[in-house]
């Protein structure tokens, strides 16, 4: 169960950029220490029952990271009020954390204790993350050793062998090559039927539309519709197409390379050299 | 009523449920103990995954360490310390047990934040595998002393068994300090690079490759300031000078260990967050 009750939730931002003490000092001795404040959602309400697969879209910088990271408690919110229950699995950025220094086996074990899980526990998981994954004989050779693939394969593997309730799920993740990817949908469309709470945040509506019932939208920090696939979809799509139009047109007229935007505060996935040594 | 919120830390949460975030924290850290092992053990596996020599360094460095620097000291310092080695080694632990501990914990203030920005999990895990291996380090130095008290010639004297009460406090003490010094460097990113520097300063004006008595009676002052010169005394007069230090001593050190520690952790609890997020 998920409860979102008149979350804003807002960024405090140096202006200038600098975070040195340095700067910051002398600033303030000048008398000009400002902050941007940015707010990344507002007065967001929502509920999502146990069971339900709900869709979020929204373009870059919509809050949708943010919305995210407010359900699985990285971020508090600012203004109003989150309830989460029932175990929770992120799959936002797969590989984070990871070493490339170390072995597949000893990630596998880092990468569980990154999620709270007690290595005894972990090394349970071993065989059927080495299955699934399907790199059993390259587990005790140093990641560094690894293609882009097979990091990508052994981070899935990890963060899907696990029993949520919850599970938050960002499809940029869609990982490996085509086999690899069926078997990521099986094993996503297996949590669904074993009644789990599914949240899916897209650019697009192409996987969404296949798997959920309902969808949020939003834009710009707000929540602009929250309803039924078909209705949301359609006025999503129809906006989206004139948004498109507006925005070309403008950086024509501009000579701008395009729109910059900020809301999401860090969009990199992360990579074999997620923390460094 | 604590022990329960450690069982639903997992499966429940509520963003406008506010506790004291000294609790909360400590109850997350206790939670994450499985991430602070191996933490520890990835910094340790990577530092000396590709030398031939391996962990056998960290008993390696501080030998060769003492052997120069007693060279150059005891040519140098007109004053005669008796077993210079012993009374080196002692002191060079117990530095590199709060220099490695402190800076180490300060340096992964990025990593740790970007992690923590995306991944919910306790940042104090970070600074606590910091001091950890720093403390392994320092466990692992007790070779090397002891090669060096025994071709010394050195008399074993029971109060060394005191040893282990000093240890816990300067864990304390470096712990306190890390506390503090991650939480401004992860406000302000110059903090690192200054908090270098004085780490260098303290060593010199800490009598650590000196003895206290050298310094003029009107400098005498600096020593008194100095946490360090007390927890130090703490550290190192039980072995080398087979006699426990003064009961006030320890006294005070003990209260310079917890105090330090309490007022980093409170500090770390109720900034980090507002300030990992200032970036």
């Amino acid at each position: 169960m998920i409860h979102f009750e008149n979350v804003s939730i807002r960024y405090r931002v140096p202006r200038g950029g600098s975070r040195s003490l340095k700067e910051h000092m002398i600033r303030r001795l000048a008398n000009r220490l400002a902050f941007d404040e940015f707010a990344a959602l507002k007065s967001v309400s929502f509920d999502v029952a146990d069971g339900e697969n709900v869709g979020v879209i929204g373009r870059n910088g919509a809050g949708k990271s943010t919305m995210f990271k407010a359900i699985c408690r990285v971020v508090r919110p600012s203004d109003g009020r989150v309830v989460v229950r029932g175990r929770l699995a992120p799959l936002l950025e797969l590989g984070l954390g990871m070493n490339a220094e170390l072995t597949g086996r000893e990630n596998v074990l880092l990468q569980g204790a990154l999620m709270g899980f007690s290595r005894g526990a972990m090394q349970e998981r071993l065989p059927s993350i080495a299955e699934f994954s399907e790199l059993a004989q390259f587990l005790d050779a140093p990641m560094r050793t690894y293609s882009t693939g097979m990091v990508a394969r052994l981070a899935f593997s990890v963060a899907t062998d696990v029993d949520p309730d919850i599970l938050l799920v960002d499809e940029a993740l869609a990982v490996g090559d085509e086999r690899f990817q069926a078997k990521c949908r099986d094993r996503m469309a297996g949590f669904r039927e074993m009644g789990k709470t599914v949240m899916l945040v897209s650019h697009s509506l192409g996987h969404i539309r296949e798997t959920c019932s309902r969808v949020l939208w939003l834009d710009q920090g707000r929540l602009v519709s929250d309803g039924p696939m078909d209705v949301v979809a359609e006025a999503y799509h129809e906006w989206s197409g004139q948004e498109a139009e507006d925005a070309s047109a403008f950086a024509e007229r501009r000579e701008l390379p395009g729109r910059r935007d900020i809301g999401e505060v860090s969009e990199t996935r992360g990579t074999a050299a997620g923390i460094g040594p | 009523m604590s022990s329960s919120r450690l069982a639903r830390l997992d499966a429940y949460y509520d963003s406008g449920e506010r506790g004291f975030p000294e609790l909360d924290e400590l109850l997350l850290l206790w939670r994450y103990r499985g991430l602070v092992w191996e933490l520890m053990v990835r910094d340790i596996k990577v530092r000396y995954k590709r030398s031939v020599l391996g962990i056998a360094w960290t008993m390696l460095a501080p030998l060769l360490n003492m052997v120069a620097l007693t060279l150059v000291f005891s040519a140098l310092l007109k004053q005669q310390i008796k077993n210079y080695p012993a009374f080196f080694m002692l002191g060079s632990m117990y530095w590199a047990m709060f220099a490695t501990g402190t800076s180490f914990a300060a340096s992964q203030t990025h990593d740790a934040n970007e992690l923590a920005k995306r991944i919910f999990l306790p940042r104090s895990v970070f600074v606590v595998s910091a001091a950890g291996v720093a403390l392994v380090n320092l466990v692992l130095s007790i070779v090397p002393l002891v090669v060096i008290l025994v071709a010394t010639r050195f008399t074993f004297k029971a109060t060394s068994w005191f040893l282990p009460i000093a240890v816990v406090l300067l864990v304390a003490f470096t712990l306190g300090i890390a506390f503090f010094i991650f939480t401004l460097a992860s406000r302000f990113t110059d903090i690192r690079e200054m908090y270098l520097v004085l780490v260098q300063t303290w060593f010199f004006i800490t009598p650590i490759v000196y003895a206290p008595s050298i310094v003029p009676g009107r400098f005498r002052f600096v020593l008194w300031l100095n946490p360090h010169y007390f927890l130090l005394q703490t550290f190192r007069t039980p072995v080398y000078d087979g006699m426990l230090p003064p009961r006030l001593v320890i006294l005070f050190s003990a209260a310079i260990a917890f105090g330090t520690l309490a007022a980093g952790w409170s500090f770390f609890c109720r900034r980090i967050q507002d300030y990992a997020f200032r970036s």
